[in-house]
């Protein structure tokens, strides 16, 4: 049965400096609100993982919390580029932050290995592309029954994978709907995990098509509403477009990403903006 | 009729899908033509986004790829993994519709990093996503972008999603069993690859465009197909729902 925590319990208590942290969210339900307080937690030399490290995860990096990113896409979406993961890349600015990159196919794979207890995935990907010789992490493998070539990555088994979802229950059964994106797969390879959710109900009502992580599967949910803002909870609310828009601003230079930075620190936690 | 060339490159691109084709879908451009085609003489062509929304059917255009909206209208919502493993790897999907911001000659694609050295880029991009898997295993691939002897480069700084490689058999022998880039849709003209060499070639300018202003705007010496065409002007139609498209969307 997962423990029901407050969201600062939970970062404290879940994720510790030198972790290898994953907070995944495809557009969808992305665990912002958590993200933040482990900003203001100072939590350091994070490994973070994501396919897609959006906004939350320059607030990360600039933060200086991160050492390490493994990742398929960072950007801002329907915006543009991440200025604070830029400014990381190019300029080690805060700190300097070293990448493992690879495609959406292979961190997919890599967590479905996680999840399913094996060292490594295989699939037909990253041929003929420049991946394969900055990564470390993709490597030829031969198909013992066909001989065909096709590519091996490596499981990823995050310290703590943190998600956001609709709802959960009292015992930490957790409802999520809609785009669920890799939020299953990444929460089951985790060592440790963390649900935040809308609301904390009584009882789950069945949802025909929503996904459910029994209890027993979850280390801890925290009741967080509107703790994927500015990204959307179907079901709950939309995605706020001109946050994004507006982050654009905020990041692109050092001293209006400092103040923002100086406003997190100062908030409780479950604030956004 | 007045038309921006953006919009002529959107018509364009979406005049290349076939009613009742599957697409894979890239955010921005690629989505843009796809839900026209699917408003004007494709009313059957399924939309594959890589959030998981299989056959998605949006009212207006998503702004990042995995918008409620396309969850919404979707035949079924599936997962990461599964859209990847089980839908475009096994090569069931006719088109694979990017976008890019570098493209050489032989069409392959560059979302990586500028600069020679991976390890300090002139400019940091966002990186591969979904694309080389999508440019490995659909059927063909079309991509669209703004043509500049910026983006139009002899050969890609690095290679995120793999094209023809550098040259003719270069898929075959890698083992890859899509046709890899078979149309590249800018805001002046088509190009196509060459069949003998997979050189990208000019094949179609759109209206009121020079010959040598396509030449300016790309980074290698374009060779131009001996029956160069001339793409036919947006419709009044295209041009209506191209743009309430847009209004429905702001």
């Amino acid at each position: 049965m997962a423990k029901v925590l407050s969201l600062a319990e939970g970062i404290a208590e879940l994720v510790h400096d030198g972790d290898v942290v994953a907070l995944e969210g495809f557009t969808h339900l992305i665990p912002v609100a958590a993200g933040q307080e482990i900003i203001r937690q100072r939590r350091k030399n994070l490994t973070l993982v994501r396919m897609t490290p959006d906004i939350v995860y320059d607030q990360l990096i600039g933060a200086g919390c991160a050492r390490k990113l493994i990742f398929s896409w960072g950007g801002n979406p329907g915006v543009g580029s991440l200025h604070r993961f830029r400014d990381a890349v190019q300029h080690s600015w805060p700190v300097p932050l070293a990448i493992e990159e690879h495609s959406h196919a292979g961190m997919a794979n890599r967590y479905v290995a996680g999840a399913s207890g094996l060292p490594f995935a295989v699939l037909r990907g990253y041929t003929g592309t420049d991946l394969p010789n900055q990564t470390a992490t993709i490597k030829p493998i031969t198909c013992p029954f066909t001989g065909e070539q096709l590519t091996a990555v490596p499981a990823l088994n995050p310290d703590v994978t943190i998600v956001h979802a609709q709802r959960a229950d009292r015992a930490g059964n957790v409802q999520l709907w809609g785009i669920a994106g890799v939020q299953k797969e990444a929460v089951l390879a985790a060592k440790r995990s963390l649900v935040t959710v809308e609301e904390i109900v009584d009882e789950l009502e069945p949802k025909p098509g929503a996904l459910v992580l029994p209890g027993w599967a979850v280390t801890a949910v925290a009741e967080v509403p509107f703790g994927a803002l500015p990204s959307y909870a179907a079901g709950y609310y939309e995605r706020d477009n001109d946050a994004y828009q507006a982050w654009d601003a905020i990041s692109k230079n050092r001293e209006e990403f400092g103040k923002w930075l100086s406003g997190v620190g100062k908030q409780g936690a479950g604030a956004s903006e | 009729m007045n038309y921006t060339a953006d919009e002529m490159m959107s018509v364009a691109a979406a005049r290349a899908l076939a009613d009742g084709m599957s697409c894979f879908v890239g955010i921005g451009l690629p989505s843009t033509a796809a839900n026209l085609a699917r408003r004007t003489h494709a009313p059957n062509l399924t939309l594959i986004y890589e959030s998981g929304c299989l056959g998605a059917k949006p009212s207006r255009l998503p702004l990042s790829i995995g918008d409620g909206e396309l969850a919404d209208t979707a035949d079924a919502v599936v997962s990461v993994p599964e859209v990847f493993n089980y839908w475009l790897q096994p090569g069931r999907i006719d088109v694979g519709f990017l976008g890019a911001a570098q493209l050489d000659k032989f069409g392959n694609i560059n979302t990586t990093v500028i600069g020679a050295d991976y390890a300090d880029p002139k400019v940091r991009l966002p990186g591969a996503g979904g694309a080389p898997e999508i440019a490995a295993s659909c059927r063909e691939v079309f991509v669209v972008l703004r043509q500049s002897s910026r983006a139009f480069v002899e050969r890609v700084d690095f290679v995120t999603s793999f094209g023809h490689g550098s040259g003719k058999g270069d898929r075959e022998r890698l083992g890859l069993r899509g046709a890899g880039p078979t149309l590249v849709v800018t805001d002046l003209g088509l190009l196509r690859p060459d069949p003998e060499t997979s050189e990208l070639t000019l094949t179609e300018l759109h209206p009121g465009i020079e010959l040598a202003q396509v030449r300016q705007a790309t980074g290698w010496q374009l060779k131009v197909a001996k029956d160069l065409a001339g793409t036919p002007e947006p419709t009044e139609t295209e041009l209506h729902i191209l743009r309430e498209l847009k209004k429905a969307s702001e």
